[in-house]
């Protein structure tokens, strides 16, 4: 709770902060001190003795327990490694340095809020938070077409899909009268009330344009395409994985008991999702359009934990908190400083800079899930929370199939800088800072594919 | 202890030859050599009992780190390190740029070996098990021939799908025995056998498929003629006398034990393919030109006729195939070394532009026809003893098909003695057809064979301690 408000007023100095500092150097120092800030209350929160219990706030609207205290500490973790890798880079956007920064921190406000709603309302709020401050980050290169394409195309489909969720909110409370979620208590499927389904499929929906899921995805690489790269890692990962806790959240404690009836519809999301992602990224020639499409089909893994409705995938939404978002976020980091969104835009990198490649490497073979890196944690719990469900056999069987395509994509950059023979242009030199940050996230994922344990505690 | 520094000593080595590149062969040769005492220090004392190492690893999720060596992983584990130390021996600087690289990623590739013929928990099995194949995809991919990239890539994503396959199969076992160590070997045989017929007849499809195409036996075996074409020729050593080995091995260590049902319930399949690649392979191999393409063919014949030994469920065939792994990798690593001599030698594949190499070359041609006869297992030498096993075994199983069996898979040994004979008569005999002169052996070299030769020669002739070792 400590959290929102500290996020709320990290977002509303940093508004005012081009005001007072109009040195780059010191409004990014202050950005550093700020989020470390953030970081460092999401751990004290999360020590606090009270922070295994279940605790509400605000009639009970919001509830923080040990899940999200957990994936506060680790989304709050993942944000402060962008901040540090990307902080240049997304004050070279645009003029109004001090704005991007604070709608961070106001889109943090919102992914809180999504960990941590028992009411339909703030769920609906977290969402808007999260959604409205993106379109505009995601229009912030106001000199480019495509940046201004990009923002009007998520501005229009976000709000299609808030339709969906307003209504999907509706027609729940047409159904049981209520805005609690840790109340909806649904007994069995067959007594369900048709309004209650038709809710729960139009969430499905409006929760499958957030993380976008097939097929609801088609606005995904137009848009992570066109807004500034800085601004495409931090939309592609830390809001999609919030989107997802948000989604899981919701589904775990209020869907449960009647989960015959959506889970089916559900499955076919993911397994079309898996498929749409994985296919249509080997025939990408951007990585950073690859990235996208990635990240469509990652989402296709993380859906598992929603289907699965139990603590192995709440302990795998985690772990893929971590894996996905850091591998990526450093990744993207490289990407940044190519001259050269292409693959051969990667060519001969090994030889120019054998670390960032080697480091780059560890990245992607996480991404495809090669074990002993966090990827493959995450991919294992995610396989594991669905195979315990025993009816889900084929659709596991069908991810593997889908996680080997994904190998054709990411291996293609390993490929591209160790096999082939070319320049890999850069914009600009890395530098040791950032060589250091970078390492750091490596290791990350070096232990959480050796130690995964670590981060899931015992949920 | 003595198991973990078994794993310790390449992954050390590996990352030493990082840091000081000049000395990686050193270091390389050095690690090999040491592993090659240990794994013989363990093999001479293995009849005093199995031993085991295990530790608690991630217990939230049933893993722990447990090795466990009993004869067969003790005699992989030293054909492990003998096969490498004579690739170490083998390699001269000069071959490969940044040889550090190299010779670490070998050694990488040697730490997950030893840690698939040793490791008793499932999982760990499945980590090196992928962990064995990283390096081995990098070195082919950097140091192979020209069409490396393609031909690497698609071996990847191969034996990727298989072990993914592999994967699902274990998580749906492992769920079965809630507990802190789902994963042990005894937990999965536990668990394994208690699941119904139809439960285990999908879930040997799952782990079968990973060891099939690592083996790899028809249909799953197009990736691997390409693959050694194009490997460099040390990389080819690792691939063909260790890798596929993996595959028999998980066979005989995982899935037998595990699933027997599955297993009876498959097993002509699975023979009836084998001796498909047999034939077809031995066909292939006669009509070959390429004198890597036709090792490596003649290598699907032979893993074809261990593979359906090892599935007529009899005791006698079971450990003609535990013997006849660690002999057909020491053949099969002399056929490359000579190869990679030849190639060194003359800069060609073709055995058409091949010929006479016994009179240009005479010591080498003399270590050639012994190593060919081994691999076509005459007598007196290594490849007999485990082929006899395998036919005496199959011959007197309880499958009803046995005698068909034993005469189409003999079928292959007469081929193989043809396909050889006529790779023998146009390379080594006849004329020369090359008119640049080359030298003889140098003593590296002739070092390197010595050690196959008398290998092949002695366990041919006194192949007792091999087979009590397995018997164990």
């Amino acid at each position: 709770m400590i959290l929102i408000i500290t996020a709320s007023i990290i977002g509303v100095v940093l508004l005012f902060a081009s005001f007072l500092l109009k040195q780059t150097s010191s409004l990014l120092h202050l950005v550093t001190v700020l989020f470390a800030a953030m970081f460092g209350v999401a751990i004290w929160e999360a020590l606090q003795p009270t922070a295994i219990l279940t605790q509400s706030f605000y009639l009970d609207a919001i509830r923080v327990d040990r899940f999200t205290n957990q994936f506060n500490v680790l989304i709050t973790c993942c944000l402060f490694l962008y901040i540090l890798l990307m902080k240049k880079h997304i004050a070279a956007v645009g003029k109004y340095k001090a704005e991007y920064f604070a709608l961070i921190a106001f889109i943090m406000v919102g992914i809180f809020m999504l960990s941590s709603f028992n009411s339909l309302l703030v769920m609906f709020l977290g969402i808007e938070i999260v959604s409205i401050p993106q379109y505009i980050l995601a229009g912030s290169d106001k000199e480019n077409l495509k940046s201004t394409e990009a923002s009007l195309k998520y501005f229009l489909m976000g709000a299609f899909s808030t339709g969906f969720l307003l209504m999907g909110i509706t027609l729940l409370y047409g159904a049981t009268g209520n805005f609690m979620v840790s109340e909806f208590n649904f007994l069995q499927a067959t007594s369900i009330n048709p309004l209650a389904l038709g809710g729960v499929l139009l969430l499905i929906v409006a929760f499958g344009f957030k993380v976008s899921a097939a097929p609801m995805h088609l606005w995904t690489p137009d848009v992570y395409d066109g807004t500034p790269t800085p601004f495409t890692a931090f939309m592609a990962t830390l809001v999609k994985v919030a989107a997802f806790v948000g989604f899981m959240r919701l589904f775990q404690t209020s869907f449960t008991a009647i989960s015959s009836s959506w889970s089916l519809v559900l499955s076919v999301v993911i397994a079309l999702t898996l498929f749409v992602g994985n296919i249509t990224a080997v025939f990408q020639q951007s990585v950073k359009r690859m990235l996208a499409y990635s990240s469509i089909a990652q989402a296709g893994f993380m859906l598992f934990a929603i289907i699965s409705l139990n603590a192995i995938g709440r302990q795998g939404m985690l772990v893929y908190t971590v894996a996905y978002s850091v591998a990526s976020i450093c990744f993207f980091a490289i990407l940044i400083k190519m001259k050269d969104y292409t693959y051969d835009g990667f060519n001969g990198l090994a030889k120019k800079q054998p670390f960032i490649a080697a480091l780059a490497t560890i990245y992607m073979l996480s991404l495809a899930g090669i074990p002993l890196t966090g990827g493959f944690m995450a991919k294992y719990y995610m396989l594991k929370a669905v195979l315990f469900e025993g009816t889900y056999m084929w659709l596991a069987i069908f991810a593997l199939l889908m996680a080997a395509v994904s190998v054709f994509y990411y291996f293609k950059v390993i490929i591209a800088m160790y096999f082939k023979e070319g320049e890999a242009a850069m914009v600009d030199a890395f530098t040791k800072e950032e060589k250091l940050y970078l390492t750091i996230g490596a290791i990350m994922l070096l232990i959480v594919g050796v130690f995964p344990t670590l981060i899931t505690g015992s949920i | 202890m003595i198991l973990i520094t078994l794993l310790a000593l390449p992954f050390v080595a590996a990352l030493l030859s990082f840091i000081l590149p000049k000395q990686a062969k050193t270091l390389a040769l050095l690690s090999s050599a040491v592993a090659v005492l240990i794994t013989l220090y363990l093999s001479m004392h293995i009849a005093e009992g199995a031993i085991a190492v295990s530790q608690a690893w991630l217990p939230d999720l049933g893993i722990q780190f447990a090795l466990h060596a009993d004869g067969l992983s003790c005699s992989l584990s030293l054909l492990t390190a003998l096969v490498s130390f004579l690739v170490f021996l083998n390699l001269n600087n000069k071959e490969v740029p940044k040889e550090a690289s190299f010779y670490s990623l070998l050694l990488f590739a040697q730490t997950g070996l030893m840690g698939v013929f040793l490791a008793s928990d499932a999982m760990l099995f499945y980590f090196f098990w992928e962990l064995a194949l990283i390096p081995i995809y990098f070195l082919s991919s950097i140091w192979g021939g020209e069409n490396r990239i393609k031909v690497t890539f698609k071996f990847f994503i191969y034996t990727f799908i298989g072990s993914l396959m592999m994967l699902a199969g274990l998580i749906y076992l492992g769920l079965q025995t809630p507990g802190a160590d789902a994963f042990s070997y005894h937990a999965l045989v536990a668990v394994g056998n208690s699941l119904s017929n139809t439960q285990q007849i999908s879930l040997f499809v799952l782990f079968f498929l990973a060891f099939a195409i690592k083996m790899p036996i028809f249909p799953f075996h197009t990736w691997q003629p390409d693959a050694y074409d194009e490997a460099p020729t040390s990389v080819t050593i690792f691939l063909s006398a260790l890798m596929v080995k993996m595959g028999l091995y998980a066979v005989l260590r995982w899935l037998m034990p595990l699933l027997p049902e599955g297993i009876a319930y498959w097993s002509n399949t699975v023979i009836i393919l084998s001796i498909i690649g047999i034939i077809y392979a031995s066909i292939i191999a006669l009509q070959q030109t390429n004198i890597k393409r036709f090792i490596a063919y003649s290598s699907i014949a032979h893993m074809g006729l261990m593979c359906a030994a090892a599935f007529v469920q009899n005791d006698l065939a079971l450990h003609g195939v535990k013997i006849q792994m660690f002999m057909h990798g020491i053949n099969i690593a002399g056929m490359w070394l000579v190869v990679s001599i030849i190639e060194n030698r003359y800069h060609t594949k073709d055995m058409n532009a091949l010929g006479g190499i016994a009179s240009t070359m005479p010591k080498l041609a003399i270590a050639f026809v012994i190593i060919s006869f081994a691999n076509i297992a005459l007598p007196l030498t290594n490849g007999f003893v485990g082929e006899f096993m395998l036919f005496a075994g199959i011959f007197s199983s309880a499958n009803p098909n046995h005698v068909l069996y034993m005469v189409l898979a003999g079928l292959g040994v007469i081929l193989g003695a043809a396909y050889t004979l006529r790779m023998l008569q146009k390379v080594v005999f006849g004329t020369t057809k090359s008119s640049q002169a080359v030298k003889d052996l140098s003593i590296n070299e002739w070092g390197v064979l010595a050690i196959v030769l008398s290998l092949i020669i002695a366990l041919g002739v006194y192949a007792k301690p091999l087979l009590t070792l397995t018997s164990f």
